[in-house]
């Protein structure tokens, strides 16, 4: 075995591989760039070796650097983790050269499914289902129609270099592939600098559905079955699974077969994943493959028990595989949730800056199932924009699918993250999606459940309720702790009451609270009474109780006459009062919050370099209106209409908080 | 008989009914409470004691004598908040527009004077159309009587006003000489002079919400401490607040049972200051990761926020805590902020809050217009304060404490009992650029040179153990372990004894 292993990655995955690596004894290289010299891979690895400036271009993707690294270190073997060189052909060469072991497929093997014409070329070769399509380059738009006609409508026109959906159309008509086959060129051409384009089939009702394969130098190959990541937004998958809900047993053979063939056709070894599009009828086709450890492995690993990692490390070894075909049964159910730093609020914008406070839940057992969590980060931690928004992959593993999204949900809710804008309340509400709970996605999933973006999670009645009778609990504990302060007149403490009413969503509950050793009885004015059991006392942030028999966790801030109450996604108000006060607070006006439409909001905290323009003036849309510096980065916002300025409230110097009114229009 | 105490009770109801019914309904059509409901909130449920329920001015002129309501425009009395005692007056707009009367006057004038007697603070809710013009100098008689006993009762009680309406003219000035004012955003205002007399005078055109609403007197002028939205958030806040402070100047500050461990380690704070020196960071985290239960009332938080002052709990007892804030300005001190944390050093003093003190300040702000405007008394005030207090005094350099700003805040110079530094700290008489182009001002003209002088200042000076071998640092300690630290300082300060040498009063720079 290795003695040493370097990794050529950052983040969550270089941790993940650091962990296995140390369970086998193996020592351990970080590489970071200047913005990472407190990074956690790098607390967590044996050496670390420093490799440049914060852009990866600059360091994590310059071969030379990690080169270097690498015989300054003396390691054997480099796991590239996924992204930055690992599917890098050039990479894997260079290794080879110097003697080192590439902890992944051969170079030869990267090549051929780098690109995605050769890849499906071969796969065809290899009997494995294809998108029917035109497999050679097109020439004209003339010819895009014909060939088109031959597929028959839906196509999808495609950029033969393209990912990430750019150079990608679809057409329904002639005019449209005509249309498209040139906008698609033209995206390529600017992207990508190749303008190179075919055409396939537009699959209906698409599932994402991905196979995972382990190949040895030997030429044993295996699959793991497969991984359902149809739950994307943009093409950047948010949630994953394993096994799929959607399918058989006969087409999971199929579809685990074909993948073991085109890794062999290829002379794969190491873990890879061959991805397929599969239609409402479960037909499937092959996509790509994609020849490293995926983002998703965990799901997997959860399943089928086996450590991927740590199985890609035996084969660049040159161990044989350790298990055949017949061991590698499924067994229960692994979901997984991409944490990102990106503000699901303001339109999953991404967002920087400091981890003021970050405590996931503990891994290992909760509830029905287990917690895993594969994270690069750590409280007091800096998000920093120079890298992937993906923070952490909570992982939950139960013996059933419903049992796993139960532990997904409550894990969710004792995710505590603040300082940054992260999707924890989107997940939450995918988790509790009546589509995701069934089982019936597709890709379109997102875009089509939430059209016009994400705008937090409304409790229903039950869970409300719920929320309710826990706030009242809370909120008695609050006051009677209140009411022990000293200096009070003896004899004439403050008695606090029973009765509250709690306001919450726009609804008002009225309720009694009854404490006693164990708990609180919590009685709604129309009879019905909740047991609200737990341990929280006056600034915990964490609430996990217990309410109506069943486990409820809140984030909890403290508000005026009431908490902030975060859970499954919904983020509330809650005001817990006396009758009298109640009754008080309903006369005050609703105060309606300025329209800020007419405003230009400073979009985070910063300093504001330059004003542009003058009140009076008009912009056109697109101008550029002023410069705001935040983390030293010069950041011009422009006008997103015409209009005129009618007051600018900052000038040059002043220094804003995020939403402070830069200025106003008319 | 039972007809005479049925008399009682018809009288309390009339006297409860203010200015009548019409005109309670206009007061809640205006988003505001009544002289009473207000009471209702601030004080413990049934707990209020009123006093001078029957009271009615004695103005014949202008026919004034045909109206005499009871209570004369303010309800008065003493209640508790949370049990503990507290005085109130709460003006009531539905009578005679709450005006100041001679009568009115006598009647806030009597809980004052019971206030100060009995040591416990006084809430004064104001909803006032001003003077009681009828009465002439017999209204500002009773303004004036208000006033003194303003001054007499500072330092002896706390004394907190909220202005829930109308406040202009002389009435200003009774708000304006106790500890804080709150207001609520909308429905209140406060000048000494209205739009139209300013339109007359000095030809401004100006509303009287930008004149003296909520939010130009917490950002602009600083005469108010906290704004909020409505009258509940209000007056919950002054509870709030109230949980913080002494009943008196006698009495040590309160103790509640908290639910927070003093030992908690906060590891995130050990990457609080960033690598570059350059670079802000927010003091406010700080404060809070070291506060009990993360609870901080901050006080004038829209004004001169590159300082930042408010109250927090150590194993549940209040303290100050007075802190530059790196986030806006890099934490300069200049007149607003040092006017600000002068009044607020002064307050906790007064009724004996031991003040913790963080430091992070690059100096004090240059430019005409801080040297016209008289930082040097400004900042002389902040001086002084910290000087003068002798409560328990506890200071923690985080990063940067140079020139004379280290000196002025709370250093072991001017008698602060702990002084702690974080390892980050760096204290020196200035930045290792500017030092090294005055010692060395011959190379200016190279700046090769300069850097490496500068390199030199830094090494020697760029940290806390020059400090700390004079004894200026008492220790240097991890950043995870402050709140374990702060806590224990403050708990060894607990029967802290100091006085000043006898004097009639100091005379500090105003």
């Amino acid at each position: 075995m290795f003695d040493k292993i370097l990794i050529a990655n950052r983040g969550e995955i270089a941790c993940r591989v650091i962990k296995t690596a140390r369970r086998m004894g193996i020592t351990t290289v970080a590489i970071y760039s200047d913005a990472d010299r407190n990074a956690l891979h790098v607390e967590m690895a044996d050496e670390a070796i420093h490799i440049g400036p914060p852009p990866a271009n600059q360091s994590y993707i310059v071969i030379d650097k990690v080169m270097d690294a690498i015989k300054a270190s003396g390691a054997q073997a480099v796991h590239p983790g996924y992204g930055f060189l690992s599917e890098n052909p050039k990479f894997a060469q260079a290794l080879d050269a110097a003697g080192v072991a590439f902890v992944g497929p051969p170079v030869k093997a990267i090549e051929a499914m780098g690109d995605k014409i050769t890849s499906k070329k071969i796969a065809q070769e290899a009997g494995v289902n294809t998108v029917p399509g035109y497999m050679g380059l097109i020439g004209d738009a003339d010819e895009a129609v014909k060939i088109a006609g031959e597929i028959g409508y839906p196509v999808m026109i495609k950029a033969s270099a393209g990912g990430g959906g750019k150079g990608m159309r679809i057409a329904w008509t002639d005019d449209e592939a005509r249309e498209g086959f040139q906008s698609s060129k033209n995206e390529a051409a600017s992207s990508f600098g190749d303008d190179r384009i075919f055409i396939e089939k537009f699959v209906t009702q698409p599932r994402h559905i991905e196979i995972q394969v382990l190949c040895d130098q030997h030429g044993n190959a295996v699959y793991l079955h497969e991984r359902e990541c149809s739950i994307q937004r943009r093409n950047q998958k948010v949630v994953e699974e394993a096994p799929s809900p959607f399918l058989d047993e006969a087409t999971r053979r199929a579809m685990g077969e074909q993948a073991v063939r085109l890794a062999q056709a290829v002379g794969y070894t190491s873990a890879g994943t061959v991805e397929f599009i599969v239609d409402g009828e479960r037909n499937f086709y092959f996509l790509e493959m994609n020849t490293r450890l995926q983002v998703e492995h965990p799901v997997t690993e959860m399943i089928t028990g086996v450590d991927l990692v740590e199985q890609m490390i035996r084969v660049a070894n040159g161990e044989k595989l350790p298990f055949r075909q017949e061991d590698l049964t499924i067994n229960g159910w692994a979901i997984e949730n991409r944490l990102y730093a990106e503000d699901p609020y303001r339109n999953f914008l991404p967002s920087i800056g400091r981890l003021t406070r970050y405590r996931p839940p503990a891994e290992g057992a909760m509830g029905a199932g287990t917690v895993r969590n594969d994270t690069g980060v750590f409280e007091g931690g800096e998000i920093s924009m120079y890298y992937d928004p993906m923070i952490a992959k909570l992982c939950t593993w139960a013996p059933t699918r419903a049992q796993a999204i139960e532990t997904m949900r409550t894990a969710l809710d004792a995710f505590e993250v603040e300082g940054i804008g992260h999707n924890l309340p989107f997940l939450s509400a995918v988790m509790d999606h009546p589509k995701f709970v069934s089982g019936d996605m597709t890709t379109a999933f997102i875009a089509e459940e939430w059209p016009d973006g994400f705008d937090g999670v409304a409790l229903d009645d039950t869970a409300l309720r719920r929320v309710a009778a826990a706030a009242a609990a809370m909120n008695r504990v609050a006051e009677i702790r209140r009411a022990r302060i000293s200096g009070t007149l003896d004899n004439h403490e403050r008695k606090v009451g029973t009765e509250w009413m709690v306001e919450a969503q726009g609804e008002r509950f009225e309720v009694a609270t009854a404490a006693d050793r164990q708990g609180t009885t919590v009685t709604f004015a129309t009879g019905d009474a909740m047991r609200v059991e737990g341990d929280w006392t006056p600034g915990d942030r964490l609430a996990r109780m217990m309410v109506d028999g069943a486990p409820l966790v809140l984030k909890v801030d403290k508000i005026t006459q009431g908490f902030r109450l975060r859970t499954r996604g919904a983020d509330l108000k809650v005001h817990v009062r006396t009758p009298r006060q109640a009754e008080l607070a309903a006369l005050m006006p609703e105060k309606v919050p300025p329209d800020t439409s007419k405003m230009l909001l400073c979009p985070m905290p910063g300093l504001i370099v330059k004003i542009d323009v003058e009140e009076g003036q008009e912009v056109q849309e697109g101008q550029a209106l002023c410069t705001v510096e935040a983390m030293k980065m010069e950041n011009i916002l422009r006008a997103e209409r015409r209009g005129t300025v009618a007051k600018i409230n900052a000038s040059a110097g002043d220094s804003l908080a995020v939403d402070d009114v830069i200025m106003e229009f008319e | 008989m039972k007809d005479i105490l049925q008399e009682l009770e018809n009288r309390r109801g009339q006297a409860r009914l203010g200015g009548g019914q019409k005109r309670l309904d206009v007061q809640h059509a205006k988003g505001k409470l009544t002289a009473r409901e207000r009471i209702d909130l601030l004080l413990d449920e049934g707990s209020f004691e009123e006093y001078d329920m029957f009271v009615a001015h004695r103005c014949t002129d202008f026919g004034m004598e045909q109206n005499r309501p009871y209570g004369d425009g303010v309800v008065t009395g003493w209640g508790t908040i949370n049990g503990r005692m507290v005085y109130v007056f709460s003006q009531d707009f539905t009578v005679l527009g709450g005006s100041v009367s001679e009568t009115h006057a006598r009647k806030i004038c009597k809980v004052m004077d019971m206030a100060v007697q009995n040591g416990a603070p006084v809430i004064g809710l104001n909803d006032s159309g001003g003077a009681r013009i009828q009465e002439g100098v017999d209204s500002l008689a009773g303004y004036a009587e208000i006033f003194q006993r303003n001054v007499e009762a500072s330092g002896v009680i706390p004394q907190i006003s909220v202005i829930m309406g109308p406040c202009a003219g002389g009435a200003v000035y009774s708000p304006a000489m106790t500890d804080f004012i709150f207001m609520v955003k909308d429905s209140s205002y406060m000048f000494v002079t209205g739009p139209d007399v300013v339109k007359t005078v000095t030809n401004e055109q100006v509303t009287a919400e930008e004149l003296g609403g909520a939010l130009t007197h917490t950002r602009k002028s600083s005469v108010a401490d906290g704004a909020f939205e409505n009258d509940v958030e209000a007056l919950a806040e002054v509870r709030r607040l109230v949980d913080f402070l002494p009943l008196n100047n006698r009495e040590k500050p309160p103790v509640r049972p908290f639910f927070d461990d003093v030992e908690r380690v906060e590891t995130s704070l050990d990457t609080l200051i960033p690598e570059s020196p350059n670079q802000p960071y927010d003091m406010k985290e700080l404060i809070t990761k070291v506060a009990d239960e993360g609870d901080f009332y901050e006080i004038q938080e829209e004004f001169a926020k590159n300082i930042v002052t408010g109250f927090i709990r150590l194993e549940g007892q209040s303290v100050g805590v007075v802190a530059n804030q790196p986030m806006v300005l890099a934490g300069v001190l200049d007149i607003d902020s040092s006017r600000k944390a002068a009044r607020f050093v002064r307050f906790c003093d007064a009724f004996e809050i031991p003040i913790l003190t963080l430091v992070d300040v690059p100096g004090f702000l240059p430019g005409t217009g801080q040297e016209f405007g008289g930082v040097i008394k400004h900042g002389a005030k902040l001086l002084f304060a910290y000087g003068e207090a002798t409560v328990p005094k506890v200071t923690l350099i985080t990063r940067k404490a140079y020139g004379g700003a280290y000196d002025v805040m709370a250093s072991k110079h001017l008698r602060a009992d702990v002084n702690y530094a974080w390892p980050t700290a760096q204290i020196a008489v200035m930045g290792a650029k500017g030092a090294a182009e005055i010692i060395h001002r011959a190379d200016l003209g190279d700046p090769g040179k300069i850097a490496a002088h500068a390199q030199e200042y830094e090494e020697r000076f760029a940290n806390p153990f020059v400090a700390a071998e004079r004894g200026f640092i008492d220790e240097v300690i991890q950043p995870r372990s402050t709140r374990r630290r702060v806590s224990r300082a403050f708990a060894m300060l607990r029967n802290k004894r100091r006085s000043m040498p006898w004097k009639k009063h100091d005379n500090i720079p105003l």
